[in-house]
């Protein structure tokens, strides 16, 4: 069996982890830029860290026989001090050459804020200017149903192809929106404020496989590298066919990231 | 969109004699967890979190489909306005924190 995981945070992972997802069957990770559970003081911050993303993170999992690759952006955490945003997004484009990099990610919003909106449109329209693809952050708990809502609006009011938009950390309160205005939504396997494997595969369920991933989204906080084998794990104990299993856990990701020709296995 | 019938390939007797133990220990843990607010110290009121707890555990039993996206409907902010800045606003919650509220709060 092989699988990608499409969002996890490996700068916050151990060697080990890559040793347990490569013997676990993944065979691809892509990482977006992300808060990395504090605020950097200064651009340069966000210089080194995507480097780290950029040159760094793909040695460290070739060792494992994984490909990684990342997104670029500032993370809305970190956005809502407009002046400082556009200094960090400033020195995105040099990092868009490097032949790792997909896309803008994971952009969107964290506390609803119009600062936090102003940076998100920005960056949409530099996704829009390098025609790269983009994965989206939608909020946690309470503010994501809102969020999720006023980050469709702006994403539909660019010229990106909502087939080129993935939408993260989906539940069952925003999935059928997400999937109803054409763009790819994510399901984020994590312990305390997303999905669990078994509502992932109720989701699938009731919602189609369509357009649609799981990811670990393993970063600094209580979170599970091997999360996705864990979510195959769980369709094929429900009876759920290979096919299915493999389509929303390896050819969706596939699919949805061969738009960008930087991504190979 | 939404299929709710008959998407599980499972029959009921299988689903319940694969998840029921799971469910029945996080059924005693919101038990649990309810007894352990009624033994609390010293004052103090049911805050938000709990009124909203109190209000989606009715829709678990009341025989309708989609539970888990009408819980999450809840637990969900309603309001259209936006702040201009996050500085000074508390992480979220969990639950919708009624505006006047000063007190409490989950990082
Ligand atoms: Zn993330």
């Amino acid at each position: 069996m092989r699988y990608i995981d499409p969002h996890i945070h490996m700068v916050s992972r151990t060697t080990d982890d890559y040793q347990r997802m490569a013997q676990s069957g993944c065979v691809a990770v892509t990482e977006p830029a992300f808060w990395a559970g504090f605020d950097r003081s200064s651009a340069q911050g966000f210089f080194d860290y995507f480097r780290q993303l950029t040159e760094y993170e793909p040695r460290r999992a070739a060792l494992f026989g994984i490909r990684h690759f990342t997104w670029l952006c500032i993370n809305p955490k970190e956005a809502d001090d407009p002046a400082f945003a556009r200094e960090v997004v400033s020195i995105i484009p040099e990092f868009l050459k490097c032949d790792t990099v997909l896309g803008i990610g994971e952009i969107g919003l964290n506390k609803n804020t119009r600062n936090e909106l102003i940076i998100l449109e920005e960056q949409i329209a530099l996704a829009e200017r390098y025609n790269q693809l983009v994965l989206v952050h939608t909020p946690h708990l309470e503010d994501k149903r809102k969020g999720t809502r006023l980050i469709m609006d702006a994403l539909s009011a660019s010229n990106i192809d909502p087939g080129k938009i993935l939408i993260d950390h989906v539940e069952e309160h925003t999935v059928a929106e997400v999937l109803d205005r054409g763009f790819w939504a994510g399901m984020t396997l994590y312990p305390d404020t997303k999905m669990t494997p078994q509502r992932a595969t109720d989701v699938i369920e009731m919602y189609g496989s369509e357009r649609i991933w799981m990811n670990s989204a393993g970063d600094w906080g209580c979170s599970d590298p091997l999360a996705v084998p864990k979510a195959r794990l769980e369709m094929t104990r429900r009876g759920h066919s290979m096919a299915l299993v493999d389509k929303v856990t390896f050819d969706n990701p596939l699919s949805f990231l061969s738009q960008s020709p930087r991504f190979h296995l | 969109m939404t299929q709710v019938n008959a998407t599980c390939p499972m029959t009921r007797e299988q689903v319940v004699n694969q998840y029921f133990l799971e469910h029945r220990a996080k059924l005693l843990d919101i038990a649990a967890f309810l007894d352990r607010l009624d033994r609390t110290q010293g004052p103090g009121s049911a805050d938000f979190r709990e009124t909203a707890m109190k209000e989606a555990v009715r829709i678990l039993i009341d025989g309708q489909p989609q539970r888990a996206k009408r819980v999450l409907d809840i637990l969900s902010d309603s309001t259209t306005e936006l702040p201009q800045s996050a500085h000074g606003m508390k992480g979220a919650s969990g639950a919708v924190r009624p505006v006047a509220a000063s007190t409490g709060g989950a990082k």
